[in-house]
């Protein structure tokens, strides 16, 4: 075993550690604060020395974040029902009071948030809660993603302009045909492991994308424009007064769909993205999730212990076209016209970025992934160019600091200490047990 | 016999790994094969539990013939098997994986719970510790203990003794004679001859995918050939499953 990998592992395999040093649950907010500088060096010590410095004072700026992030998650644990319903509901009302100017002045200062808020920031973020379906619970390794949201705005477009069928009527048609091209891809593929299966899918999304781009029937590089807005659902418009004003609010049509304002939009993504969490929280809670965190950790075992493995994977894809696709739909119902360009390889990266980024598998987290993946670049649109650099090189120090993710779940924080396991490891099979040998022998 | 494996062919793309290998099992035994690197020790278990196609050969289980049928749906059957490099889920809780083990079954599960934590105590101590955070041999321990868990009519067991300390080893080995004592036939596959030898009743020497001998295990111990390539500096040698992978 090589020093490196001992130090790293070392602290939750040998026994002379306490197996749960770094997760201590009994430890409040000032122990974790108190941890921060000791921990940095600790962190900094597997660097090699000229890196020492950089990663240690980072390590002391995100310290905080990091602290106040597993202190929340202890304290979120502990809670009953009540406090949690009570998160949830605020949770909620800040998302329906985001879209006022007050915020968007600070969030926003060089795009208009409201739209920004609608796509990419609501956009990535459902896109996200539908790849960690794949990436973050089944463990599959997909990088053709947006393939499934191209099928959705494919499917608002052509049913809504050519068919004139209106768009609660495509919704649930878009999400159906999604999860089938889902199935489609899958059948075939899913045999795959690993990297072999992320060029698969990485091939299928440029298939669709190729395939717009030469069909006629869907108006080739041109696309497809005057897709239909949602018809109103109701022409209510929220009251004069406060504490509308305040809000900057006031005299907003929420379920009114025109070409002016985004922020109608927005909450029908809201909604979606509402929606798609109850659904992946109750999934990941019941059978079908433990058989996802089964296949993910070890394919083979779950096999073993009679886990129709292939037949979770088929519908982990399944469900996660359908969200793609749902996300498909809404977006090409505002956008109002569609270009294959609008679905490029990209766009499938830069989801999984988030959904790594966040910390694949725990919904909070991969959102909170989706939402810096959004924000951060239109927030600094005043750099120009420069901005895609600096967000490189946000993620690529966000990586190196804590590979597991922004808020990461438990069980991916000891998949990841395990070095084996689906994406714990991207897809590449590393050796477990020999790794472990000599902690072994030293007993 | 219980178990029957007829003149199995199986191949990595090209690469034929078994060139026609031929094994029984008989109720309540313990059978091993042992074999170098490379001889289809693993492939052999593999295509007994469905996890690898096999090209031509048959494999019969209770007189049924299982060839074709898929992975999960053989653990109903009752094959259970321990796989190589343990194969535990690292990130649920002992407990979270011997639930696992009891996957297809229904049921009441503690009186289960209560045989796996009575063979290993151990595991009843690290109940709600992550899997992946365990000693090799906890882990060994607990995949042994989640197989167990799915009431196996035949336990499959892949290098139980691998990266282990030679006390483990002796420890797990006492532990798989006591699970056949309660009635459980098992097929082990091992790299370190010596033990398995000793534990087994019967035994299989594998060379490049072919058995080249099969016999009572006591009479394998006593045979020169094997002697020679196998048990090597005799009784007491370290094991080298360390880096088999």
């Amino acid at each position: 075993m090589t020093d490196n990998a001992n130090t790293k592992t070392g602290a939750v395999l040998t026994k002379e550690a306490p197996p749960a040093a770094d997760n201590d649950n009994s430890r409040g907010l000032g122990g974790r604060f108190a941890d921060i500088v000791p921990r940095a060096r600790r962190v900094a010590g597997n660097w090699p020395a000229p890196a020492r410095p950089v990663i240690f004072g980072l390590n002391v700026v995100l310290g905080p974040l990091v602290a106040l992030s597993d202190a929340f998650h202890d304290w979120w644990v502990r809670q009953g029902r009540a406090a949690r319903w009570a998160v949830y509901g605020l949770l909620i009302l800040f998302a329906l009071v985001l879209p006022s100017d007050m915020i968007g002045n600070v969030m926003s200062p060089h795009t208009e948030w409201q739209t920004l808020l609608f796509f990419p920031i609501g956009g990535y973020i459902l896109l996200a809660i539908g790849l960690n379906v794949v990436v973050g619970q089944a463990g599959l390794l997909d990088l053709g993603y947006v393939a499934f949201f191209a099928v959705g705005a494919y499917a608002m477009a052509i049913f809504g302009k050519y068919h004139g069928w209106n768009f609660w009527e495509i919704l649930i048609v878009g999400v159906v045909i999604s999860a089938l091209s889902g199935i489609v891809l899958g059948a075939p593929t899913l045999r795959l492991r690993g990297d072999y299966l992320a060029i698969v899918t990485l091939g299928f999304g440029e298939i669709i994308r190729i395939a717009a781009q030469n069909w006629d029937y869907v108006n080739g590089p041109n696309g497809i424009s005057g897709i239909p807005h949602p018809p109103n659902l109701s022409d209510w418009e929220i009251p004069e007064g406060q504490p509308w004003e305040f809000l900057g609010l006031a005299g907003m049509k929420p379920f009114t769909y025109g070409a002016l304002d985004g922020r109608p939009y927005y909450y029908l993504m809201l909604a979606a993205i509402i929606a798609s969490i109850i659904f992946c929280k109750r999934l990941e809670n019941s059978r079908v999730g433990r058989s996802w965190a089964a296949i993910r950790e070890d394919e083979d075992a779950a096999e073993l212990m009679g886990v129709p493995t292939f037949r979770f994977k088929l519908g982990a894809f399944a469900i996660g076209a359908a969200i793609g696709g749902a996300a498909g739909v809404v977006y090409a119902s505002q956008a109002t016209s569609i270009i294959p360009n609008n679905f490029p390889f990209i766009l499938s990266a830069t989801i999984l970025a988030a959904v790594v980024l966040g910390g694949s598998g725990n919904l909070p987290g991969v959102m909170v992934g989706a939402f810096l993946v959004a924000w951060l670049p239109e927030y600094f649109r005043g750099l120009a160019e420069y901005r895609i650099l600096i967000f490189g090189l946000a993620l690529v120090v966000m990586m190196a600091l804590r590979p597991e993710g922004i808020l990461p779940s438990r069980r991916r924080q000891a998949e990841l200490a395990e070095g084996t396991g689906g994406m714990g490891a991207l897809g590449a099979e590393v050796a477990g047990p020999g790794t472990q040998a000599a902690t072994e022998g030293a007993k | 016999m219980l178990l029957e494996v007829k003149d199995i062919h199986v191949h990595y793309g090209n690469i034929a790994a078994l060139k026609g290998v031929t094994v029984e099992v008989g109720e309540g035994e313990i059978v091993t094969l042992i074999g170098a690197n490379g001889a289809g020790k693993t492939t052999t278990l593999k295509t007994i539990s469905g996890l690898r196609p096999l090209t031509s050969g048959s494999i019969r289980f209770e007189g049924r013939d299982i060839s074709r049928m898929p992975g999960h749906k053989r653990l109903l059957a009752g094959i259970g098997q321990a796989p190589e490099g343990r194969g535990i889920f690292p990130g649920m809780t002992v407990l979270e994986n011997l639930y696992m083990g009891a996957y297809a079954r229904k049921g009441n599960l503690d009186k289960d719970l209560e045989e796996v934590f009575e063979l290993f105590p151990r595991l009843a101590e690290r109940k709600d510790q992550p899997g992946g955070t365990m000693s090799g041999g906890e882990q060994q321990m607990l995949a042994i203990g989640r197989a167990l868990m799915a009431r196996p009519k035949v336990l499959l067991l892949d290098e139980p003794s691998m990266g282990l300390a030679p006390m483990l080893i002796q420890q797990i080995f006492k532990i798989i004679e006591e699970i056949n004592r309660r009635g459980t036939t098992v097929l082990v596959v091992e790299q370190n001859a010596q033990q398995a030898l000793q534990l087994a009743h019967r035994a299989y020497v594998l060379e490049t995918g072919r058995v080249v001998k099969s016999a009572p295990a006591r009479d394998l111990l006593d045979d020169p050939e094997v002697r020679a390539a196998y048990l090597g500096t005799g009784a007491g040698a370290a094991p080298k499953g360390a880096a088999q992978g």
